[in-house]
């Protein structure tokens, strides 16, 4: 056993992100990770790897036990994690990088013959056909992603954790990649391996643990759990939240998109009606965003037609979106939504200003007061006082900003990206009941959720995208938390099962 | 509550310990220099620093942004070389004003240009600009100055209204202006939104670009406007006129306390930070501080401005620029 998790618990605040987790993990095993975006994933491998020290609990690694480590620590124990960014540097060579910081020296300085025939004897041991010269920055993303594995492997790796590591592979460098998981197996090196591909959940590994809601809520080989089970694993919680109902049946067709294509977009066609919330399901870096900022003209788009009313609609820029009657609550509250700097007020003002001045381009400031009033008692902004930086406000305040600033431009169609995310209950709460009022007054509205029971509860359509396509448009009654997880990989398996 | 007092206290001495600073020169020099505090030293000072505070106000539009202009100076130079020029070869002065005047602007879009159409950062595009146009006034002038200029321009910077002098006036009505499009005009709102959070300002509706291409053909033009100002002050066309002037210019506007990482400032405090720079220099050129001190002083004063502007974005938990 070269890892026993026992009781690792991670609280933030009130929040538990992790709460009494236990496995084991075997040598020469590869132990899949499994679970939803915030099922606790990311918190776990970060304690393992010593970027952040657990609140309770303790885990044995190689025989030794700890409560927390340093990055160096868990390092000289042997763990290694390899994350979704990565941490080459690009003008040096593949040699270079295996052994960065760790250089053979001779004579006091950095033998570079010997680090390239240790790189490449490496490679040969691995089966893999890098070239330990060539500099990091010519080489592809999977290339990289070798190099990364190698860097770890070659200072005695004991536990070697993979973040999502074919998540940017195509389908052949994922072979080449399996292999030397394989290779490193074979050699007795444990592996913990995220993936939110369930088919490579098969084909690679042994033993599955699940995570759920920040818990641990199973942990079993491979051969006993079935596809279907792993998935109701993975979101098996009962909907304990009430969403609003909807008061009415939606109406005319406002949006109409049919065929669209660009480089993250493929073929993507459906319909958006007046007072009807459209869910848009799938996995991280489906397009879902894509398609909400090309639909803001923020993204070019290079084929199909979006109608817009029945007229044709270009957009060329938020702006140009804006001013149409398109409206965007972005994903990224922090760094696309509000202005910090600004008050609450002149940020529901900044996307008004038009409507608040004169000809000669002055503003009314009881006109922008008005505005102010309006908006922040219909959304209940609670701020000490307007004049006050959006910066002192709570994330659910935040993003109630961001909402009156769209409201303001008399959108009627709105886009919410990832509406609740990092927002508390209450707020929630408060932002479903508004966007279900909005749909009633008769707006469109588009929702891009990856909280399950989120876009469950609130959509009453569901379409699900895969890697840049639309693969489903399901009714409220078709849908369901399994049946989306099984087709937003849809396009992913097809892609394995093509080779 | 007393955490939130003292955090009130912290943000009033970040906000305003600046006229607690120019306060504390005048005193000084007040006491060191008798004649420091008379009318007519405070007539110089305001006429001293209107150029400095001319281009000044155009930075400071510029540093809200989160960007920089350093090419203000060679601006003034070139414009100064340019009319006096025009002039010489018989052009009435108000056309070779407007002509000179459309050249800072014409400047100041270039440089827009370079930064939104090529995104060449700022500090080094305008820095480069800045080299071309230096060369550019040496060129022109073949490297003399240009003596031959019309004889009534210079009451542009010799005359005066109500006793005080016309550039001093000139700098206070422009303040005006540019204060009442900073605080009341949509675009104003635009500019300190950009500086902010450029993003978030674009996914608003808010024309980025073009807020950029106003802001820096502003900033042209008012180094156009300093060049005529320093043309009418020397009575000749000088290629060196306003060498160094950048750093004087975003030291008051640091002084002000305009954050370097733009969205954040008000313009009169800008104004105290370039009274604290005429203030300075006169009260030192008064009490005989050699040239070469003076370049010293001006140069850690500086330092200790945007030491200062980081230490208080940190205490407010605001940006800080780490490289």
């Amino acid at each position: 056993m070269i890892l026993q998790v026992e009781n690792l618990s991670k609280k933030y605040g009130n929040f538990l992100a992790l709460e009494n987790a236990s496995f084991e993990v075997k040598e020469g095993s590869v132990h899949a990770l499994c679970g939803e975006n915030g099922a606790g994933k990311s918190t776990l491998i970060k304690m393992l790897s010593g970027a952040i020290v657990p609140t309770s609990g303790r885990f044995v690694i190689d025989g030794v036990e700890s409560t927390g480590m340093t990055p160096r620590e868990a390092m000289n124990h042997g763990i290694r994690a390899i994350y979704q960014e990565f941490s080459l540097v690009p003008f040096l060579t593949v040699a270079e990088n295996i052994f960065y910081g760790r250089e053979p020296t001779r004579a006091g300085f950095c033998d570079f013959g010997k680090m390239k025939d240790d790189a490449r004897a490496l490679c040969r041991e691995m089966g893999v056909e890098i070239d330990p010269g060539a500099r990091v920055e010519t080489l592809g993303v999977a290339q990289q992603q070798i190099v990364e594995i190698l860097k770890a492997v070659s200072s005695k790796a004991r536990l070697l954790i993979m973040d999502e590591p074919t998540a940017s592979l195509t389908v052949g460098e994922t072979q080449v990649f399996y292999d030397i998981v394989r290779r490193l197996q074979a050699a007795g090196t444990a592996i913990i391996y995220i993936s939110h591909r369930l088919e490579e959940v098969f084909s690679l590994c042994d033993e599955v643990s699940v995570l759920c809601d920040g818990r641990m809520t199973a942990t079993r080989p491979v051969e006993d759990v079935t596809r279907r089970e792993l998935i109701s694993l993975m979101v098996g919680r009962d909907l304990v939240e009430s969403y609003p109902e909807s008061s009415t049946a939606p109406g005319a067709e406002v949006l109409r998109v049919s065929n669209l294509e660009n480089d993250r977009l493929h073929d993507v066609s459906f319909a958006l009606h007046a007072g009807e919330i459209l869910g848009f399901g799938g996995l991280i870096g489906a397009g879902r965003t894509e398609l909400a900022m090309a639909l803001m003209g923020e993204l070019k788009i290079d084929g199909g037609t979006v109608l817009l009313r029945g007229a044709d609609y270009r957009p060329r820029s938020s702006r140009y979106a804006l001013t149409r009657g398109i409206g965007l609550i972005p994903e990224d509250r922090k760094h696309q939504g509000v202005v910090m700097s600004l008050s609450v007020k002149r940020n529901v003002s900044l996307g008004i200003l038009d409507k608040l001045s004169n000809a000669a381009g002055i503003l009314s400031r009881a006109r922008e007061d008005e505005y102010y009033d309006k908006y922040a008692t219909e959304l209940a902004i609670k701020t000490a006082t307007p004049n006050n930086l959006v910066s002192t406000l709570s994330g659910g305040n935040q993003q109630k900003v961001v909402v009156a600033k769209v409201l303001a431009r008399d959108c009627e169609v709105i886009i919410f990206d990832e509406p609740t995310r990092g927002i508390d209950v209450g707020a929630k709460h408060e932002i479903y009941g508004l966007m279900r009022e909005l749909a009633d007054q008769g707006k469109a509205i588009i929702l891009i959720s990856s909280d399950m029971p989120e876009l469950l509860g609130m959509s009453d359509r569901i379409a699900v995208m895969s890697a840049g396509y639309l693969v489903a448009d399901l009714g409220r009654g078709e849908a369901d938390q399994a049946t989306i997880l099984e087709l937003a990989s849809t396009k992913l398996a097809m892609e394995e099962g093509m080779q | 509550m007393r955490s939130v007092n003292r955090d009130r206290l912290v943000h009033y001495v970040f906000e305003y310990g600046i006229v607690v600073v120019l306060a504390v020169l005048v005193l000084v020099f007040s006491l060191s220099s008798p004649s420091f505090f008379t009318a007519s030293t405070l007539t110089t000072i305001l006429s001293q620093v209107s150029v400095i505070g001319i281009i000044a106000i155009g930075m400071a539009c510029v540093m809200l942004l989160g960007s920089i202009d350093l090419s203000v100076g060679a601006t003034a130079g070139l414009v100064s070389v340019t009319a006096a020029l025009l002039m010489s070869m018989g052009f009435p002065v108000w056309s070779a004003v407007i002509l000179t005047l459309i050249v800072g602007i014409v400047i100041g879009l270039f440089n827009a240009l370079s930064l939104t159409l090529f995104r060449i950062p700022s500090l080094i595009g305008t820095l480069a600009v800045m080299t071309a146009l230096r060369g550019l006034a040496y060129l022109l002038s073949n490297g003399i100055p240009i003596y031959d200029i019309d004889a009534g321009f210079k009451q542009l910077a010799q005359g005066s209204f109500l006793s005080i002098p016309i550039p001093g006036l000139l700098f206070l009505g422009i303040f005006v202006v540019v204060a009442i499009v900073l605080n009341r005009a949509k675009i104003g709102r635009q500019i300190y939104g950009v500086g902010g959070n450029e993003e978030a300002s674009r996914l608003s509706g808010v024309p980025v670009t073009r807020i950029k291409y106003f802001v820096f053909a502003l900033s042209g033009l008012l180094a156009a406007v300093g060049g005529l100002l320093l043309l009418a002050r020397t009575n000749s066309g000088q290629p060196s006129a306003g060498s160094g002037y950048e750093l004087d210019v975003i030291t008051a506007v640091v002084l002000g306390g305009v954050a370097i990482t733009g969205g954040k400032g008000r313009l009169w405090l800008v104004l105290v930070g370039v009274l604290i720079m005429g203030t300075l220099s006169t009260g030192m050129v008064m009490n005989n501080v050699n040239d070469y001190v003076q370049q010293v002083v001006k140069g850690l004063i500086l330092v200790a401005a945007v030491a200062f502007s980081q230490i208080a974005a940190r205490s407010q938990g605001g940006r800080t620029i780490t490289r």
